[in-house]
């Protein structure tokens, strides 16, 4: 069975005032969905709402997630179902190596599955990490490095993509993983993302511009707006965007946008 | 009695220790009932896979003594305080009570006069010590002052192993000790010390190392157990080219309160000294730090570093760090860092967020917290007994 990811009418409030107005999104396994919109139409709220982030309040709505509602459940529960956030600005764990992090998170997922398991046994891990750090083209003494710690913009994003790559979640979250990259890195992240997508992955990928999407093709693109999705179509939607901005949506749907 | 009106003891008020109960309770334990056997777990060895010598003392008696042959014949010396005071009064003279004097405070002069166990490790010039001494002092009898004196005699090395630990029990108990340590000429001195006393004992102690010329003191202390720890731990370099590293390790939990006070004294030139201690604090434990670099006038080229960093895990905890500098050189470097911290919400959201359950997501930042004091910590063994404290204290 493939899994799916549904949003229904999702309303998130952040300090008492009213950033999502009811989304409605579906994002299947194997899917690739892209999410764009103007700053501060509340993408980012979306997002860490979806991983149940504790400063956004949700007043009414559904996440649906192989038949569960994700929104009954912990940031922690939520990601052994399979749901993944990259995130916009991931912090930096000081003292905390990458290849610790990683395995740590692995055994987390291991013991929530069978509570006597041992965890994988450390040449295993070594293993799987070398791999996807190969795949990725990281070099290995990544591993080593605290986690975000001094990293360069792209060296987040690989990291958080090291991290989808070694999870393996079936619904992955890209929040703005095009941001403050140079055109350099944002080909080699892209380049990662694209060896992730097939069959088992669904993604949301989110974005103000459509430059990520020269490199992984959408299946669908929906604009947001004011706290909606206001449009959504093919990737012909994204090279719209492109030529004439964001100005005619803003236009059709004024009262959204207000 | 100090109190909290000496600048010293102004965060660390020591009204609570009911004095009478220790008085008592003192003759009663001449009779020796009941010694209670010291923990295996305290006897392995932590450095490496043997020790080349071990002494361990139980409420005073001394219960096991050994140190490898070859280091007998070539001049080492290790063995327990009161021996050193019949066998090699000469030399411990020497060095007992020269940088730790009885004058230096109350509880120097009740080591210097009460003393009735102990420790003294004796490297001769030029000697190497291949495998590390190990010494346990369980200290689980209600009043115990002991008096360690360490010395690495000119182009000496040793890695010494020290901890002073005792069951946890209900009636009040105390220790009190010196400890005082001699690097000489280019010697190289790794010193460990493990403090994992019960948590009804109130521990004071005046520690103060000399190093010199070229001479490297490595010094870790790890403060786990106690009710409350008064410590000094000072370091005198004291000719050119001698260097110093202090490296602290607490965790304070329920009602305990560990107070450390540290000096680095930079006497001569291209003198250098590295101070990092690091503490977490949990339920209504309190620590204080209290640092102090000092470089004397003409100590010019000297490096000297200290920090404290503090993570305080709950609300009714509280961490006190007091930097201090006393620079009366001007070609110096001297720099300082005093953090108190808690655990991030943002970095407990991106833990949880990969699967993490919350509990293990604290551990994991907690461990994070503690790694550049482990990084300092060149013996396996010590770090991973520190991993077990910090597992168990976040239980």
């Amino acid at each position: 069975m493939s899994a799916v990811l549904e949003i229904r009418n999702l309303h998130v409030s952040v300090e008492g005032k009213e950033i999502l107005k009811g989304v409605n999104l579906v994002v299947k396994q194997g899917e690739i969905h892209a999410l764009m919109g103007p700053n501060g139409t509340g993408k980012s709220t979306l997002s860490n709402t979806l991983m149940g982030h504790p400063h956004y309040v949700v007043t009414s709505g559904q996440v649906i997630m192989d038949g569960v509602d994700l929104l009954e459940l912990g940031v922690d529960e939520r990601s052994r179902m399979g749901l993944f956030l990259a995130f916009q600005y991931p912090v930096a764990i000081p003292g905390v190596t990458v290849a610790n992090f990683l395995r740590t998170a692995i055994n987390a997922r291991l013991r929530a599955v069978d509570p006597k398991s041992k965890g994988m046994p450390i040449p295993a891990f070594r293993k799987l990490l070398k791999e996807r750090m190969d795949t990725l083209q990281m070099s290995h003494d990544f591993a080593g490095r605290y986690l975000n710690e001094g990293f360069s913009g792209g060296e987040k994003k690989r990291a958080e993509i090291l991290q989808l790559a070694t999870l393996e979640p079936t619904i992955a979250i890209m929040d703005e993983t095009d941001s403050g990259l140079d055109i350099d890195a944002l080909r080699i992240v892209a380049d990662g993302i694209n060896k992730l997508v097939g069959p088992k992955l669904g993604v949301l990928i989110i974005t103000h511009y459509q430059r990520m999407l020269n490199y992984i093709k959408p299946d669908k693109v929906h604009i947001m707006m004011g706290g909606r999705i206001v449009e959504s179509g093919g990737p012909d939607l994204a090279l719209q965007l492109e030529a004439q901005g964001y100005e005619w949506v803003r236009e059709r749907y004024a009262e959204a946008a207000a | 009695m100090p109190s909290i009106t000496d600048d010293a003891w102004r965060r660390t008020d020591i009204r609570g220790l009911r004095w009478p109960e220790l008085k008592a309770s003192r003759s009663h334990s001449a009779s020796a009932n009941g010694l209670s056997a010291v923990p295996a777990r305290l006897l392995r060895p932590l450095v490496g896979g043997e020790h080349g010598g071990q002494l361990v003392i139980n409420r005073g008696k001394v219960v096991e003594r050994n140190l490898a042959a070859s280091l007998r014949r070539k001049g080492v010396i290790f063995t327990d305080f009161l021996t050193a005071t019949r066998q090699h009064s000469a030399l411990l003279r020497k060095y007992l009570g020269k940088s730790v004097p009885a004058s230096q405070g109350k509880f120097a002069a009740m080591a210097a006069c009460l003393a009735d166990q102990g420790v003294f490790v004796y490297v001769p010039r030029g000697v190497k010590v291949e495998l590390p001494l190990h010494s346990v002092i369980w200290a689980d009898a209600p009043a115990q002052f002991s008096r360690l004196v360490v010395v690495a005699e000119a182009d000496s090395a040793l890695t010494f192993v020290h901890e002073l630990a005792s069951q946890t029990q209900r009636q009040h108990a105390v220790h009190v000790g010196t400890v005082e340590v001699y690097a000489g000429r280019n010697a190289n001195l790794q010193f460990i010390e493990l403090q994992s006393l019960g948590q009804n004992v109130w521990h004071f102690a005046h520690e103060r190392s000399r190093v010199q010329r070229d001479g490297k003191l490595d010094w870790i202390f790890s403060a786990i157990g106690s009710r409350l720890t008064k410590n000094f731990c000072e370091i005198d370099l004291v000719e050119k080219g001698a260097w110093g590293r202090m490296s602290g390790f607490y965790f304070a939990e329920g009602d305990q309160h560990l107070d450390h006070d540290t000096q680095q004294n930079h006497h001569a030139e291209h003198t250098t000294s590295d101070l990092l201690f690091k503490g977490a604090l949990r339920d209504r434990s309190r620590s204080v730090w209290q640092g102090m670099i000092y470089v004397a006038p003409g100590a010019q080229k000297t490096d000297g570093y200290q920090a404290n960093r503090n993570l305080v895990l709950s609300k009714q905890a509280r961490a006190d760090s007091i930097p201090g500098l006393e620079i009366l050189a001007d070609d110096v470097r001297c720099t300082h860092g005093a953090t108190i911290g808690q655990l991030e919400m943002e970095h407990m959201f991106y833990l949880m967020s990969r699967g993490m359950p919350e509990a293990e997501a604290r551990r994991v930042l907690v461990d994070g917290f503690f790694d550049p004091v482990m990084e300092r910590i060149p013996f396996e063994g010590v770090r991973e007994r520190l991993k077990r404290v910090i597992a168990q204290k976040m239980g």
